[in-house]
């Protein structure tokens, strides 16, 4: 599905990325974990065409994204959340969902657009399993902050991505809402392929189904299950700390 | 949606019905029905400006000058037809020793010619902003450009050479396809033409506003890296709207020459652009009746300053435009609603 081979990104003299080897397979949901600074953001930047790399490689289903822009690579089904909710606040949520729609998306048909009945269940099906049915009608820039980020969930979704790129999708999330995302998150994962950045570590001991990836300085230190990881000394001694540190200890609680 | 429908019917009733009536019976003078007629013009391009600025949030500082598009495009023919028996030329061309009338002038020697090719002038100029939006360039950016582009045509069209009659612009013409311009009656007929195509520009306007594409200028103002990212082509949008935008002044710039029997370069400068702004900031942005209020208002206010105190003019459109921006963020329809929605709180708090 998805083959990052070598990418590198810097920023003048600071390397911000260097990932030799990184593959996600087909409706697999992969958790990246790793401290502050570590490249995550900027991985998935590079992916759905934010940032250019310096130079490396990233196959998905065989086609080069390197290179592409945001719009040939939302086209070809990479969908991207961002940590800090993008929505379009002055709209409903029932408009913000009917542009993540997917359907041709140039100037004539947004003109001429007429929904039909297939599309409008589709619509429908999405803002009840994010929670949002009886919100159509609010503009979006009302919600609460976890609404809004399901509701960002929701516009990728009705995209009929092939991989979902997620960046910290719970935080500042209540414990019961992110209970709530992980169970989407999980779900989703068996339609599409996920990945998830996340910070909390409950949070990923919840979703992580497979193969956990640690970015460590701009790279990949380790991959695992999550108590691979968990147990991993390096990981320890570069994330999550010495036993006493605040990783460690909301995972005890 | 059902209060909308009274707005409008009020709307019409007022300017289609009232003020027709009242100038037959001697009530309103024609020429002040003229006036109003110009009005309501700057009103349409308050439309466009509103798509552009007020919904899909892009600052143009160059409207006026599709305004003038159309008012120089209509202002050409009527020069052409209005020409004296004999005379091959206008006179502010003669004086500069051109015999024959220039090129460019040729398609405007009928009606249908100068409004086709006003609109494709218009369209063309319009789409040069793709090079701008391709670059991801707005905000003050965006005003920038075009503001300097502005005052570029603003320059140009004051030149002799351009053969557009230089500072004094086109003018003396007194009959468009044989109705005499200086007739009460062919007036009122301009008059009531104007708030008709207003209306239609309002519903189109509208019907733009509603549609999927309207979503999405909604949205190019609120996340344009969002709309990117979820597949839509964001720069093909902005110029859309942008040459959407342009053609709606164009049409008030053509009902407006022969209400004025005059256009010159002053009304295309910077200012007039600016204040084209000042308008839809005024009546609220993002809502297009605000556009037209804020147009009638500001205009009402010039006409009232500029004949009783005509030096404090300036000064009150910028206390206007202070005002507008630290206190009324939504205009004077925002203030209206905001009062409405607290005088039906108190009704119920009474109760």
């Amino acid at each position: 599905m998805l083959q990052v081979k070598n990418l590198l990104v810097s920023f003048g003299e600071l390397i911000a990325l260097f990932v030799q080897r990184f593959e996600v397979a087909d409706k697999e949901l992969r958790v990246v974990i790793g401290p502050n600074g570590a490249g995550k953001s900027t991985l998935m930047d590079v992916l759905c065409g934010k940032t250019q790399p310096n130079s490396g490689s990233a196959l998905f289903n065989g086609v080069e994204l390197i290179g592409k822009s945001e719009l040939e690579i939302a086209e070809l089904g990479v969908g991207r959340k961002f940590q800090k909710p993008s929505i379009f606040d002055g709209l409903t949520v029932y408009d913000n969902l009917l542009l993540g729609l997917r359907c041709k998306k140039d100037v004539f048909h947004s003109m001429f657009f007429r929904l039909s009945p297939m599309q409008r269940d589709k619509l429908m099906f999405t803002a009840e399993r994010v929670g949002l049915k009886d919100h159509l009608n609010v503009k979006a820039g009302a919600l609460s902050h976890g609404q809004k980020q399901w509701l960002e969930i929701a516009i990728v979704l009705l995209q009929d991505p092939k991989l979902l790129l997620i960046d910290e999708p719970a935080a500042g999330m209540s414990d019961s809402e992110t209970k709530k995302t992980g169970d989407l998150l999980i779900e989703l994962g068996k339609e599409h392929s996920v990945i998830v950045i996340e910070h909390d570590m409950h949070f990923v001991e919840q979703i992580a189904q497979e193969k956990v990836s640690v970015l460590v300085r701009g790279s990949i230190l380790t991959e695992g299950t999550f108590q691979q990881v968990k147990n991993d000394p390096d990981v320890i001694g570069c994330y999550l700390g010495s036993p006493d540190s605040a990783q460690m200890r909301n995972m005890r609680v | 949606m059902k209060k909308d429908t009274i707005t409008y019917g009020i709307f019409l009733l007022i300017f289609l019905v009232l003020m027709p009536l009242g100038n037959m019976c001697g009530l309103i003078e024609t020429n002040t029905l003229s006036l109003w007629g110009r009005y309501l013009c700057f009103a349409i391009a308050a439309l466009g400006v509103d798509l552009i600025w007020g919904y899909t949030g892009i600052m143009t500082m160059c409207h006026a000058f599709f305004f003038c598009m159309g008012a120089y495009g209509l202002g050409m023919y009527l020069t052409i037809t209005n020409l004296p028996a004999g005379q091959m030329v206008p006179d502010f061309m003669s004086w500069n020793a051109v015999t024959s009338l220039p090129l460019f002038w040729r398609p405007f020697s009928t009606l249908a010619g100068a409004i086709i090719t006003s609109a494709l002038v218009t369209v063309l100029l319009g789409m040069v902003s793709y090079f701008i939006f391709r670059r991801r360039i707005k905000g003050v950016f965006f005003a920038i450009i075009t503001q300097a582009m502005a005052l570029a045509l603003f320059l140009l069209f004051s030149r002799n050479e351009t053969m557009l009659g230089g500072t004094n612009g086109l003018t003396n013409f007194r009959y468009l396809c044989g109705l005499d311009l200086y007739d009460p009656q062919v007036k009122v007929g301009i008059y009531i033409a104007t708030v008709v195509v207003l209306a239609l520009m309002f519903a189109l306007s509208s019907a733009i506003v509603r549609s999927k594409f309207g979503r999405v200028l909604v949205g190019i103002r609120d996340s344009e890296s969002r709309l990117r990212f979820t597949g839509y082509n964001v720069s093909h949008y902005q110029t859309a709207v942008f040459v959407i935008g342009a053609l709606i002044a164009m049409v008030g710039g053509m009902l407006y020459l022969p209400q004025t029997g005059i256009v010159t370069p002053n009304r295309m400068d910077v200012t007039a652009s600016v204040e084209m702004l000042i308008w839809v900031a005024l009546g609220g942005r993002g809502n297009l009746k605000g556009a037209v209020v804020g147009a009638l208002v500001v205009n009402l206010l010039y006409n009232l300053f500029t004949s009783l105190i005509p030096e404090a003019w300036p000064y009150m459109l910028g206390l206007m435009y202070v005002v507008t921006v630290l206190y009324l963020k939504r205009g004077l329809l925002g203030l209206f609603s905001d009062m409405l929605s607290r005088i039906k709180k108190k009704k119920v708090c009474c109760k």
